[in-house]
């Protein structure tokens, strides 16, 4: 037993006790048992994900365990990497339920084992026990959408959406790696690694996993559930799918594609970076004409994983060119974005869960003013929203700057594609960077900052200390990350040498230093530069400027009278501007409505005007398969008409088939 | 560490910035044939903007009290870590031109975030727009920085800047060409001059940058005013560096730095004056037409990506 298995072991034990705990004890201590043993949990979770990260390994087999494929679990860079994520996030999500969490019995006992199913996934080393426990997560993730059904039917809706698409993407996965082991010697991953595969055959394994991973990873075009779901479930559980459950998806790509199938042709990767840049610039589009400030941030998480997705693209397109030293820096830029999201994007979250558990309002349109009642959600929003909004000192900077990198020093010599596909990349990611500081200006400035629209946001109280601690403590990680990456750098650089090969990508302890490529950043000088700049202009200001006292004074009101809140800026205004740059992209469906006074037509009644930004991907895309889908078992019915003799006639004839078939092959 | 060179380039930038807009509208007027009121006139603003009481609008957060400072703050760290008067970096390896870039937008966030502070209808509507513009800036921008690194092999100022220094063919090949325009286009936009913007606007409701700081007043308007100020000298101090590097000291003795800000303060005047009096030339444009302009200089700007693989 080492520090890893142990943790591990820790992990699923202390899940799996509070699981049954929760189920037993009392209504009033349900919260904090099952907090308390979410705290453990995510807190063996990444004691074990340190270890991994630091080296250790295991190895453990049980076969009598699952029948037909038995259990295997191990550990290496890459899993201790997810490892102690998913662990951090728990962690959080655990000491901010305490006092949020008021949901009934099955919510609080599934939750710890979701936590628990998603420590398993990147632990399993074998094809059968990755698919249980990648099954196991679907389903308690699925149970925890649900929890609120009672009170809003759109979780119902939610939750049929995220169950069909999960398990679309589940069955692919399936196909794939079932492919994949029919080629093998074993179901284990040492097996697969080791297995001689027909080119063709791992093209189709790779395309087949990649869309049932990506699914997970809400990219498109199979995105479609994660901004409903991420919206309707509750906020710390929102916390946990959009900063820890998506990225697993990015290890299933990172370990299939990259460990298990040893990278593949280049094509492959300008998929896989086609769809991330593709994502991250309509989930950005999409999160910046959204007013429901979950949703905002679950089109956030799409557009964040195609980021990552556009590295792991490059990684592997760089791989394929035989770029070692590059690819890594790629893959190591890739996977500390997925830590960086998941600090700020649980930030993000559990403020957002403290404005609903406040307000009950997730309308933008609605909030506003909320800087007066809860001074501590508005500081925690606004860092998240300066880390998310990829400036610095903000945390995804450091992640962005080490991608821009990678693809700045991405140049073949002579590749004719890479040529295009960088520029354009770097494009991409400059265009997300810039609409994600429109997005965030919008959820911070008019969520929280300026008068209150509505009665709820004017009455808003600060959370209760549990779930303040809880988003305190999100966003103390993603400040730490964001000032000094250099503590998790070398550990993230050395999971991504496991995919790819190759050494450390970068060194240094206070500046980042690329290696093998002239590159250096030090995002603690920005910080410390900014703060004494501050304090520089302050001292310069009070030296020169008169001293005379503050006075308050009137708004320009163009000398209308007061203004109210109704000629304040809503979200909805704020981006209107960049909707009708992107009108094309988007296609809004706009409305008005003129009522006229009956005995004139000149005379305007009322003037009613509507507007909405419907996903268009979705409408586009989906309709024309469910109705296929729809067609097709309508044709299928008619088969079925009830009569026992057209049945066993269908057996007699299936079988007769099959002696054919078996008597012309054999 | 070159303290002497960050002090320098600091106080130059500082001092000259007011000068600079004081020059650009002495241009203007005199090509419109006015007399103007003399290059001095943005200090003497500023001065007395400094003798004001300071005045805090009602229902304003202390966000909207500090957006001026941080917004100084971010230009004034740009203007002594980038080599504008000399390559050696001041403090570490910090002149690295996607970092330069992203603290510029930071400075124009704050004051956006303080825009919608007060919550009226023009605070949010500047806000809004300077946002737009920003987020449809950030790919040129950032795909001409990618032109200009990727034959040096580095994003990092200083080494952008000796490479053309070392090799002065690079500034008349195309890749050069295009990405100077390109990023003319930016600066233009970035700093709200004309045809993106009108910084001598009156009417409320053409205003973008001007209409996002209305409710300032006093002291808070005269650190806006600077920032916005350095902010134009900034770049195109940079415009002139990154493609006329002559003149940039590459030591610290003091000779060197004298001629590093005779050059700098010769590049700037002029390429200002020149803006300055292609401005007289043109309107606003409508806030609509704005990203057919910028998609044109990323066009240009992505043109001078791929002319970097292919004629390099």
């Amino acid at each position: 037993m080492n520090l890893a298995s142990l943790g591990l072991a820790g992990a699923v034990t202390a899940g799996v006790v509070t699981a049954l705990v929760a189920v037993l004890v009392p209504v009033r201590a349900r919260p904090v048992v099952t907090g308390a043993g979410l705290v453990l949990t995510g807190a063996a979770g990444v004691a074990a994900g340190a270890a991994g990260l630091a080296g250790v390994t295991f190895s453990v087999s049980w076969p009598a365990v699952l029948p037909l494929t038995g259990v295997a679990f191990g550990m290496d860079q890459l899993a201790g990497l997810f490892l102690a994520v998913t662990g951090g996030v728990a962690l959080i999500a655990g000491v901010y339920g305490v006092s949020y969490s008021r949901h009934g019995r099955a919510a609080q006992a599934t939750l710890p084992l979701f936590v628990v199913a998603m420590l398993l996934v990147p632990a399993a080393t074998s094809v059968g026990t990755l698919l249980v426990c990648w099954e196991l997560m679907a389903l308690t993730s699925l149970l925890l959408v649900l929890a609120e059904h009672r009170q809003r039917p759109e979780v119902a809706v939610a939750g049929r959406w995220y169950a069909v698409l999960t398990h679309l993407g589940f069955a692919t996965i399936l196909c794939g790696l079932l492919i994949l082991v029919a080629h093998a010697p074993g179901d284990s991953f040492a097996d697969l690694r080791a297995a001689p595969l027909p080119g063709g055959v791992a093209g189709l394994v790779f395309v087949l996993t990649l869309v049932g991973f990506t699914s997970k990873a809400g990219i498109l075009p199979l995105h479609a559930w994660l901004p409903r779901a991420h919206p309707e479930a509750p906020s710390h559980v929102s916390a946990l799918m959009s900063a820890a459950m998506v990225n697993l998806g990015v290890y299933g790509v990172v370990r299939v594609g990259l460990d298990l199938l040893g990278g593949g042709p280049r094509w492959w990767w300008l998929v896989v970076l086609g769809l991330g840049a593709v994502s991250a610039v309509y989930g950005i589009l999409q999160a910046a004409m959204s007013t429901d400030l979950k949703r905002l941030l679950g089109f956030s998480t799409t557009e964040n994983l195609g980021l990552v997705l556009v590295g792991v693209g490059a990684a592997g397109l760089l791989a394929a060119g035989g770029q070692r030293v590059l690819a890594g820096l790629a893959l190591a830029a890739a996977l500390l974005h997925v830590v960086n999201h998941a600090a700020f994007k649980t930030t993000l979250f559990l403020a957002a869960g403290s404005v609903l558990h406040a307000t009950g309002v997730r309308d933008l349109d609605q909030l506003g003013g909320l800087r007066r009642g809860m001074p501590v959600t508005t500081a925690v929003f606004g860092w998240g929203a300066l880390a998310a909004s990829a400036l610095p000192p903000g945390t995804a900077f450091v992640s962005e700057w080490l991608l821009l990198q990678a693809l700045v020093h991405g140049v073949p010599e002579g590749g004719g594609a890479e040529a295009v596909v960088m520029p354009v990349a770097v494009a991409v990611v400059a265009l997300t960077a810039g609409l994600a500081v429109a997005t965030f200006v919008k959820a911070f400035g008019v969520g929280f900052l300026a008068r209150p629209r509505s009665r709820q946001a004017g009455e808003a109280h600060e959370s209760p200390p549990s779930m303040l601690a809880g988003m305190v403590l999100a966003a103390a990680v993603a400040a730490v990350l964001a000032v000094l990456p250099t503590l998790v750098l070398p550990a993230v650089g050395a999971a991504a040498a496991v995919a790819v090969g190759g050494g450390p990508a970068t060194s240094g302890v206070l500046t980042v230093r690329l290696t093998g490529v002239a590159g250096e950043l030090s995002p603690l000088v920005y910080a410390v530069a900014l703060l004494a700049a501050v304090v520089l202009v302050l001292g310069g200001l009070r030296a020169t400027a008169t001293r005379r006292a503050r006075r308050a004074a009137r708004l320009w009101d163009c000398g209308g009278g007061p203004l109210s809140a109704r000629m304040e800026y809503t979200a909805t205004s704020f981006a209107e501007p960049l909707q009708r740059v992107f009108d094309d992209v988007l296609e809004p469906e706009q409305d008005v409505t003129v009522d006229h006074v009956e005995e004139s037509r000149y005379l305007v009644r009322a003037v009613e005007y509507r507007r909405a930004v419907p996903d268009r991907v979705e409408r586009r895309l989906y309709p024309p398969v469910i109705a296929a889908l729809r067609a097709w078992g309508e044709a299928g019915r008619r088969l079925a008409t009830g009569s026992v003799h057209r049945y066993l006639g269908y057996g007699f004839y299936t079988l007769c088939g099959v002696l054919l078939v078996l008597a012309v092959i054999s | 560490m070159n303290v002497a060179g960050g002090v320098v380039q600091a106080v130059v930038v500082v001092g000259g910035a007011p000068l600079l807009v004081g020059v650009m509208r002495q241009v203007r007027a005199r090509l419109e044939g006015r007399a103007g009121p003399g290059i001095g006139q943005p200090w003497r603003d500023l001065r007395k903007l400094l003798g004001k009481e300071p005045i805090t609008p009602r229902g304003t957060t202390e966000l909207f009290r500090l957006a001026p400072l941080v917004s100084l703050a971010t230009v004034l760290v740009v203007a002594v870590v980038a080599p504008f008067v000399t390559t050696v970096p001041t403090v570490g390896p910090a002149a690295d031109l996607f970092a330069v870039v992203a603290l510029l937008a930071l400075g124009t966030v704050v004051l956006a975030l303080a825009g919608l502070d007060t919550g009226t209808a023009f605070g949010g509507m500047g806000a809004s727009r300077e946002v737009t513009i920003l987020a449809l800036v950030e790919p040129t921008l950032l795909v001409a920085i990618f032109a200009l690194s990727v034959r040096v092999g580095s994003t990092n100022l200083g080494a952008i800047m000796t490479a053309t220094v070392e090799d002065p063919a690079r500034v008349i090949s195309p890749v050069s060409l295009l990405a100077a325009v390109a990023l003319v286009v930016v600066t233009v936009a970035e700093n709200g001059r004309l045809p993106v913007d009108n910084p001598s606007t009156h009417l409320e409701l053409t205003m973008v940058h001007e209409a996002m700081v209305l409710e300032y007043a006093g002291p808070d308007l005269a650190l806006v005013e600077l920032a916005s100020a350095m902010r134009l000298a900034v770049f195109l101090g940079l415009l002139g560096n990154l493609f006329l590097p002559w003149g940039l000291a590459t030591g610290t003795d003091p000779v060197a730095l004298a001629v590093g800000v005779l050059a700098l303060v010769v590049k700037v005047g002029v390429l200002g004056a020149l803006l300055a009096a292609a401005e007289v030339f043109l309107a606003k444009l409508r806030l609509f037409r704005v990203p057919e302009l910028l998609a044109g200089s990323f066009l240009l700007s992505l043109l001078a990506a791929t002319a970097a693989f292919f004629l390099a």
